[in-house]
């Protein structure tokens, strides 16, 4: 009979704490909300939908970037509603885990254009070895011209190689990690931004040399850039991707 | 396309398997790619391999039409770092974009050289 009462006396005063709570109840569904995976992965593509559309509506013009679009919408949006990184993050990482069957997924089309691939191994070759080492030497040759701290420098040295080995490279030199991994997002939307308007003043109609310069030098934000406007593009690029992460590990050591 | 996610999963998770026994120096995935790309390669010409491709495929063709939403959220990671960058300024944008063009202009012009040669040579008798 005690008990009966007792959870009477529970659900009334349940009842009570939720009419209390009920004028609140924007600011405590959002911090509800905002504390969910469901609530910032959902985020994260509807915004992404919404970029893309408006990069579809203006023919795909390298301005209207729709990675560049997105992280700046959801990154003020996290700033103005107080939400910090990792709270996003939890959501947002299963977007991220994709990255790694992305990156696998590039055998698919190498494998189709394996020709095409093999007929263009030497211009390659000389690209991979001429871009990734002025990839790195123009950003020592800055630094030293704007007087950068060394441990910028080497922060912003591995740069155009993807973000995972950029961050490694840039933490066995004793750089800043979460800086280099700015860098490395700030030199793919821009590689993405000007690749277009650059290759077609260079007049370079190849698009396996076009795509292949846009993955050297701007790693995989460069190469989504490269699959929007062509897939033999897109495919070089990734191809770039891959080898210049690997070219970038063995050579920054040797010029710092 | 359970089976094309599956096979990609499946050689992510070899490659990074032998990038862990290998001490890490080549990324898991990129060592998928490799063995992704010798596996179909290897396979073509067997029938029973043409299911495999075609649902790999899919999933594959998926991925790369939207691979630039895979980098939002590593981008938005920009926002912990921001007021660092914005101190520093107008130096490093200015050092990120005139090291982009110019590695993307050197990139481009040792590739169309190359093979300009290639062909050149190869034309010779």
């Amino acid at each position: 009979m005690t008990e009966m009462s007792n959870l009477g006396q529970i659900a009334a005063q349940a009842a009570t704490d939720q009419a209390q709570s009920l004028p609140a109840l924007p600011s405590s569904l959002w911090v509800y909300l905002s504390a969910t995976p469901l609530f910032w992965l959902t985020a994260t593509l509807v915004v992404w939908l919404l970029a893309n559309a408006a990069a579809r509506r203006a023919n795909g013009h390298p301005l209207v970037n729709p990675v560049l679009i997105s992280v700046v919408v959801i990154g003020t949006g996290l700033t103005l509603g107080g939400v910090a990184y990792p709270a996003y993050f939890e959501g947002a990482q299963f977007i991220h885990f994709l990255l790694g069957p992305a990156t696998v997924a590039l055998a698919v089309p190498l494998v189709r254009q394996i020709k095409l691939v093999a007929a263009n191994l030497l211009p390659m070759l000389a690209a991979l070895a001429a871009g990734s080492v002025t990839a790195v030497l123009s950003v020592l040759a800055l630094g030293a011209l704007f007087g950068f701290p060394e441990a910028l420098t080497v922060s912003m040295a591995p740069k155009s190689s993807t973000a995972g080995v950029a961050m490694a490279i840039s933490k066995g030199l004793g750089g800043d990690p979460g800086l280099t991994a700015v860098f490395v997002i700030l030199t793919g939307i821009t590689g993405a931004v000007i690749v277009t308007g650059l290759m077609n003043r260079m007049r370079i109609t190849d698009y396996a040399a076009r795509g292949f310069a846009a993955g050297l030098a701007s790693h995989g934000i460069g190469t989504a850039r490269a699959f929007q406007v062509d897939p033999v593009a897109g495919l070089f690029a990734g191809i770039a991707m891959a080898l210049n992460a690997l070219v970038t590990a063995l050579i920054v050591p040797l010029f710092l | 396309m359970i089976q094309g996610i599956t096979w990609l999963l499946g050689f992510q998770l070899v490659g990074e398997t032998l990038s862990y026994a290998s001490g890490g120096h080549v990324p898991g995935p990129v060592i998928g790619l490799a063995l992704l790309a010798l596996f179909l390669l290897a396979t073509r010409r067997f029938s029973a391999a043409a299911a495999m491709e075609q649902s790999t495929g899919k999933v594959a063709d998926g991925l790369l039409a939207n691979l630039g939403i895979l980098f939002v959220p590593a981008g938005v990671g920009i926002i912990q770092h921001l007021d660092l960058v914005i101190s520093m300024g107008l130096p490093i944008l200015v050092a990120i974009l005139v090291s982009t063009v110019v590695t993307l202009v050197v990139t481009v012009w040792a590739f169309t050289l190359a093979k300009h040669l290639e062909q050149q040579w190869r034309r010779k008798p």
